[in-house]
């Protein structure tokens, strides 16, 4: 397992105690950690490079903060660099002054260029619009049947247009964009979303046709359509991209996985535009404007918290979360049997070492990571065990197990009588807890409910 | 506040657009491939020193080998240029070249032997990497050896897979075994073998859906295709082979992790080498996890499927 980037620099940082300040030395061994990790996330290595001796400029001529650490500092001064090449305010749209807008999809083969079709068309709708789909992939076997199944599914108009079977090539390819431009017009669609065959940067061949597409519709919007996973080679292809068709801007396509992300910030870098939306799922409204601050946490290792909060959303019941939350913080407390269910809502989230190494170690759960590594995901299958092995009066009243009775819990779980002493007295600690927070503030109020999954909205 | 090299992105202001544009230039020049770059580090170094050396690591690293195998390889060649004097660039390339193949040609895992037909190759991976695609490629390979093919179209969740891959089917003159969209992906993995085992079919190329390593549920699924595989042929997937796309970062190592935790991966297709990305991700997993490539895409078309070759894709991640 790797540490994420603070844990490597609070090691670069050990001999630096308290508010030691940062000297060309001692910032040696963390700007080789930074530069690792970026490499890691998959930065380009000429955007890295830059980067690093940009950071160290700036940590060398900060002026002493003196609530920060070294670490704090350093982390500091990282984040907003990124935060500041990814930009704020992405997810701007153009629209034309006289419709249709025209939004012209490219990109690599296999990026999600159809998806992401779909996707903004569903997002376009929801915002009150209109678009029209059409597919001038006539290459690729059966990728306008794709887009016409997405298109039905999210009950978006499209242009199916006429192959004829007519051959595929550039001449086809434009017949079909200007027709569907005609359709939408006609048909009053005030946006028309141009998906077209994924294509090599080096392929001059597709490359003259996509730029003369370009020609043809007068697009406003461009939008360059990359995989979250992709390495080293991002700057090659997007930097192609931008030089024949000047993007508007990009889509980060499969950011459900755990892929870091780095190419974000490559090729921000090398095309100046600003990463728009981002792809969360492969349904059509796992879409989302792009967010640098939860990019900039990822490449980092920072954490996901807001990823966390999605999963627990997606895969717990909301109502159980809701009732325990409010038994817990009230007067009755929460029983063994609320327990149980809660453990067996966190279990649906994912092993514990997973939902661990999205926390991130800054903040309120410093060292909740390191601890990922030494979970040990048997103890909650005792646990739970030892509850089952209760009678539903046991569960629900727990001041009546006795000695006799914890023998016997313990025999039927396959426990000791200690295990079982131990988690009774666990429970019995967070009962009241959580029963103090219940009479606090609203700050602990919410940091309780977003943690039972309780989302205040 | 200290102006940023990369100015305050806002685009409003033309002032840092064009330091973005600067930016973007100094880039492009020094941006250069693996082979170009070594072409100047060994005009620099007659002797291999450790800024050679250096330089050689972070041009590994920009092949996408990641940090920790160019470390590796760099550390070796350190060990070597102590040892005995390492006297131009074109030995060090050579000791270079030599490296990356032994690393790739680590696994000597014989292709299994089949007891009987058919032989099941499962072709499994994230989306958009070339799953189909290299399926058809795969059945006119066979095809063009003389064997008989049946392809199995278990990916019956993405909009029109079935109908991708039917037109591969008719490309290279294989059948395919399907069901409707929105199937379940082990029945029509069981009526294919079926099929196959009645027929004696030479080989079953299963299509499955593309998948994010990270959804337990969906991995699952893949598991429990292998577990259908098995009830009808006992020694069945006989290569599970994960398809990969070249220009796949450092996330390539992770998704080699789980999916052979989940699939059993035995190989491993390199897609899309056509490209300019050199896929310099396959040595850091065949490092790691001893797994062999199998076979290299260079192309759409129904022949661009290569046999893997270890010495010609060193050669290439070295070459300009
Ligand atoms: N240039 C190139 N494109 C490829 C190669 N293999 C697949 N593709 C393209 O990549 C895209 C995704 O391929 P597909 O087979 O649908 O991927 P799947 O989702 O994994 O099944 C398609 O546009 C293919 O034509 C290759 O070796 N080279
Ligand atoms: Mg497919």
């Amino acid at each position: 397992m790797f540490e994420n980037l603070s844990e490597k620099l609070q090691r670069a940082f050990k001999n630096l105690r308290g508010q030691g300040s940062l000297t060309e030395e001692n910032m040696q061994e963390a700007l080789r950690e930074i530069r690792v990790a970026l490499l890691e996330a998959d930065v380009n290595l000429n955007v890295v490079k830059e980067l690093v001796e940009h950071i160290r400029a700036r940590a060398l001529g900060q002026e002493v903060m003196t609530s920060l650490s070294p670490t704090e500092q350093v982390i500091k001064i990282v984040r907003d660099e990124l935060v500041t090449i990814l930009g704020k305010d992405t997810a701007r749209f153009q629209f034309a002054s006289r419709p249709p807008t025209v939004i012209l999809m490219a990109g690599l083969q296999g990026s999600g260029k159809t998806t992401t079709a779909g996707k903004l068309a569903a997002w376009l709708q929801k915002g009150g619009h209109r678009p029209m789909l059409v597919s001038v992939d006539v290459y690729r076997p059966a990728a306008r049947e794709q887009l016409r199944v997405v298109a039905q599914s999210i009950k978006a108009n499209i242009y199916e247009g006429d192959t004829k079977s007519e051959t595929a090539g550039t001449a086809l390819v434009e017949r079909l964009a200007r027709e569907a431009r005609r359709e939408a017009v006609i048909t009053g669609c005030d946006t028309l979303i141009v998906d077209t065959a994924g294509r090599l940067h080096i392929d001059s061949e597709l490359m003259d046709e996509i730029a003369k597409l370009k020609a043809l519709l007068s697009p406003q919007e461009i939008l360059f359509v990359a995989d979250a996973m992709t390495g080293q080679d991002a700057v090659r292809s997007a930097e192609a991209f931008h030089q024949r068709l000047a993007l508007t801007g990009t889509v980060l396509t499969k950011m459900d996985g755990d892929a870091r992300g780095g190419a974000a910030l490559s090729i921000r870098h090398v095309t100046g535009q600003p990463v728009k939306f981002m792809g969360t799922g492969e349904k059509p409204d796992a879409f989302e404007p792009f967010h640098p601050d939860r990019v900039v946490g990822r490449i980092l290792g920072m954490g996901d918290i807001m990823s966390l909060i999605e999963r627990a959303e997606d895969k717990l019941d909301k109502r159980k979360s809701e009732e325990f939350a409010r038994k817990a913080l009230s007067g009755d407390g929460f029983s063994l049997e609320d327990f149980r269910d809660q453990l067996r809502q966190i279990k649906k989230l994912g092993s514990m070492e997973s939902i661990l190494k999205m926390l991130p170690s800054v903040g309120p759960f410093a060292g909740m990571q390191q601890m990922a590594g030494q979970v040990d995901e048997k103890q909650f299958n005792r646990v739970e065990a030892i509850i089952n092995s209760m009678t539903p009066k046991e569960r629900n009243h727990h001041e009546i197990i006795s000695g006799s009775r914890r023998k016997r819990i313990a025999a039927g779980s396959g426990t000791t009588v200690q295990e079982v002493n131990q988690l009774l007295r666990q429970y019995a600690q967070m009962r009241k807890m959580f029963k103090g927070i219940g009479k606090g503030g609203l700050l602990q109020r919410r940091a309780m409910g977003m943690l039972t999954g309780m989302k205040g909205r | 506040m200290i102006q940023t090299l990369f100015g305050s992105l806002n685009e409003e202001d033309p002032q840092s657009l064009s330091i973005l544009d600067r930016m973007r230039k100094a880039v492009s020049r020094t941006r250069d491939n693996l082979g170009e770059h070594l072409d100047n580090v060994l005009a620099m170094a007659r002797a291999i020193d450790e800024t050679a050396l250096e330089e050689l690591e972070m041009t590994l690293i920009a092949s996408d080998l990641g940090v920790a195998t160019a470390t590796e390889i760099t550390a070796n060649l350190r060990e070597h240029a102590k040892r005995q004097q390492i006297r131009d660039g074109a030995e060090l390339r050579e000791l270079l070249k030599d490296q990356i193949r032994a690393i790739l040609d680590q696994n000597t895992r014989k292709p299994v032997v089949v007891s009987a037909p058919p032989e099941v190759i499962m072709m499994v991976g994230v989306n958009g990497t070339g799953k189909t695609t290299t399926s058809g490629k795969l059945a006119a390979w066979y095809r063009a050896r003389g064997k008989t093919a049946l392809l199995c179209a278990a990916d019956t969740f993405r909009a029109a897979a079935i109908e991708q891959l039917e037109v591969w089917g008719q490309r290279s003159g294989v059948e395919m075994i399907r069901t409707k969209q929105g199937g379940d992906p082990s029945a029509v993995l069981f009526d294919a073998l079926q099929a196959a085992k009645t027929r004696q079919t030479d080989v079953v190329i299963v299509d499955t859906a593309g998948r994010l390593h990270t959804k337990t549920g969906l991995m699952a699924e893949l598991d429990k295709m292998r577990r259908t595989a098995q009830r009808i042929i006992p020694d069945a997937p006989h290569e599970v082979l994960l398809v990969l796309d070249a220009t796949t970062g450092q996330n390539g190592l992770q998704q080699a992790r789980l999916f052979t935790e989940s699939a059993g991966v035995t190989g491993i297709v390199l897609t899309k080498l056509d490209g300019t990305a050199k896929g310099g991700i396959a040595v850091a997993i065949a490092r790691e996890m001893q797994l062999p490539v199998r076979f290299a895409g260079i192309g759409e078309g129904l022949n661009d499927l290569l046999p893997f070759d270890s010495e010609a894709f060193a050669r290439s991640l070295l070459e300009a």
